[in-house]
């Protein structure tokens, strides 16, 4: 009818190209069997899938990432939740949404600035190159995002059913473990994979802040392209994909279960 | 009052955990950081004495007899070796020449009671040192750092001026840190503008792929996202392979290693931080405005540009913002995508924290950064408060 909506597709075409396209055209190059990341693909194998289990420094930072990831998940899961429930229900004052700003803004603040400070403080302290500096660097930044699923699921929490439970004779910690904390879950369960995500991709702070023994995936990955860059970069890149898909629809799939 | 009481207590026992941790784990190390960029402690913590000494000196005539004594005296209290290196570092930096004063100097105290400090190099009998060591313990704070991080300096007289071309480049990293990010921020716009308007005028399982396509990256690791360019953009990558598989070029575009690959790959980073924002301003617009302006006898083009375009601009704005403020700090697109004349302030940063082992410039350029970071999200906070208001 109009020429608009062929202009419309065709921009739209390009711009998703240009978004997913990289993405997708770098996931074959896992599977090639040669040492360089070229197209066209000469032959098929699995080997540098099996160097990012069976080569030291990969194991090791896999390893690594699977032990600071669950750390903060821990630690930011539970520091989060705690303080989206002593914000919940506030009324907007100045110290609440000043309290607000201060737990979000470590998504704010460059990382690097974070790191340099977090590196002369912790040094004084002791914690650099140990994996409770790590985990706690990670946390500051992933806490924000537990924070915000967890407030958010909380507002969803119909207060008529907490007085329900409570005039029925339960006491306040019955209340919050059986009839708030369950409602609230889905948040919370999609915050600690965002905490999780959050410190399986965190470089910057861990350049900082970790020692040769707390060598995460993401820190190989970035030495890997700095350094010598090798397929194996890119089968952990398709290790990455995969599981951003398969935790994403699973996300999915917990706030259809819950809703 | 109690139930109200007890509700206050409560909560701030809940939030009190979180608080803790934050102002000792956020709050102190930026505090650090920032007291690194001012403080210079070495030499009033190292030559006490010394300090009084001098207090009184208007460092143009011969200094007084006693800061001799007294400077010999914390010679000789300096026990730790650490504090002797810290010290010599100090002062070599401001005056080349007093590593091998220092020395020379300690090892003839060391034992002997001496005070004419002339008898053992003749260099203390000049004014110049002196001078050095007073500026030195005058104070242990300095904007010497913070100066340099503008490529400011003082200079004999104690009055700002600015440092000798070419001595150093903080200044045009900053310019370049400035430019990319505009750059980025503007193709952000460019291409985002357009594509949530798409977004928003397309439903269902179209408008799902179009949204899907934006969250997906986001979702996606940075450095996977930043890996996959470097397999792209790179000299025998897919996009050269094809320009020249289709003849269009003989040898390699150089896509990589430059500000071109810098900006290409840290658009595509922020790009949802974009479209996000000015797709949920343009949802909210009533569907039947532009239908509107049609009827009332408008050109579609001018109902886009006068009804439409002013609309979006909020979410522009709040986008660009976000884009642009993202884009001041980053540090992992450039330090791999980008040539060495492409590094922004975070590299720089990085590299006088852990290359030069430089606290002080390391602060004061981090200390910058963080400036206008926080005042551009402070403009970013009012403009949504505002929304949320109006």
């Amino acid at each position: 009818m109009r020429p608009l909506p062929i202009i419309k597709l065709i921009f739209a075409s390009f711009v998703v190209i240009f978004l997913l396209g990289p993405l997708v055209a770098v996931l074959p190059l896992s599977l090639t069997d040669s040492v360089f990341l070229n197209y066209p693909i000469s032959g098929y194998s699995t080997r540098w899938f099996k160097e990012l289990v069976t080569a030291e420094s990969w194991r090791l930072s896999i390893v690594n990432s699977l032990l600071i990831g669950s750390g903060t998940t821990v630690l930011a899961t539970l520091l989060g939740t705690l303080a989206a429930l002593g914000l919940r229900g506030k009324r907007a004052s100045l110290l609440v949404s000043t309290l607000r700003t201060v737990f979000l803004l470590p998504m704010v603040v460059p990382a690097v600035v974070l790191g340099v400070g977090m590196q002369l403080m912790f040094a004084r302290y002791g914690l650099t190159n140990t994996y409770l500096g790590v985990i706690i660097a990670h946390t500051v930044v992933a806490v924000p995002f537990v924070l915000v699923n967890v407030s958010s699921a909380l507002q969803g929490v119909d207060v008529r059913l907490e007085q329900a439970a409570a005039s029925l004779g339960a006491a306040p910690p019955t209340v919050l473990f059986s009839v708030t904390l369950p409602i609230a879950l889905p948040g919370i369960i999609s915050g600690a994979l965002f905490a999780f995500a959050t410190s399986l991709d965190e470089v910057v702070l861990t350049l900082f802040v970790a020692g040769p023994n707390q060598r995460t995936l993401a820190r190989q990955m970035f030495a890997t392209i700095r350094e010598n860059i090798s397929p194996a970069i890119v089968s952990a890149a398709a290790v990455f994909i995969v599981g951003t898909i398969v935790l994403s629809l699973a996300m999915l799939a917990i706030r259809r279960r819950m809703a | 009052m109690r139930p109200d009481l007890s509700h206050r207590l409560k909560a701030a026992l809940l939030l009190a955990p979180l608080l803790a941790f934050m102002l000792s784990f956020f709050v102190v190390p930026l505090v650090t950081m920032m007291k690194s960029a001012v403080s210079d402690p070495v030499a009033t913590e190292a030559l006490p004495r010394t300090a009084r000494a001098l207090s009184g000196w208007n460092r143009t005539d011969t200094p007084p007899s006693s800061a001799q004594t007294a400077f010999a005296d914390d010679i000789r209290a300096l026990k730790n070796d650490e504090q002797f290196g810290d010290l010599v570092r100090r002062l070599n930096s401001a005056q080349s020449g007093f590593r091998s004063l220092l020395g020379k100097t300690r090892r003839a105290l060391d034992g002997s009671s001496a005070t004419d400090l002339a008898s053992i190099d003749a260099r203390w009998s000049e004014t110049s040192w002196w001078v050095t060591i007073a500026e030195a313990v005058a104070s242990p704070w300095t904007d010497k750092n913070l100066l340099a991080a503008i490529d400011l300096e003082r200079d004999a007289a104690g009055s700002i001026t600015a440092m000798p071309e070419g001595a150093s480049a903080n200044r045009l990293i900053m310019i370049r840190t400035f430019v990319t990010s505009a750059l980025v921020t503007f193709a952000c716009i460019l291409i985002g503008l357009p594509y949530a308007m798409v977004a928003a005028s397309v439903e269902g399982w179209r408008r799902q792929v179009l949204l899907g396509a934006v969250l997906l990256p986001l979702w996606t690791s940075l450095l996977v996202r930043t890996a996959a360019w470097y397999v792209v953009l790179q000299d025998n990558g897919l996009i050269n392979a094809t320009l020249k598989g289709l003849g269009l070029t003989s040898g390699p575009i150089p896509l990589m290693f430059n500000r071109l690959g810098v900006v290409i790959a840290m658009t595509h980073v922020l790009l949802p931080f974009m479209v996000l924002p000015i797709f949920s301003v343009l949802i909210a617009i009533p569907r039947n405005l532009m239908p509107a302006a049609a009827s009332l006898g408008a050109h579609p083009l001018r109902a886009f540009l006068h009804v439409l375009l002013p609309l979006s601009m909020r979410g522009v704005v709040s986008g660009a913002l976000l884009v642009f403020m993202a884009a001041l700090g980053y540090y992992i697109t450039p330090a791999l995508i980008g040539g060495a004349n492409d590094q922004m302030i975070s590299s720089v940063i990085a590299y006088y924290a852990t290359g030069a082992a430089n606290w002080g410039m390391a602060g004061a350029l981090g200390l910058v950064l963080l400036a206008m970071t926080i005042l551009l999200y402070a403009v970013y906070m009012r403009l949504t408060v505002e929304e949320q208001r109006a």
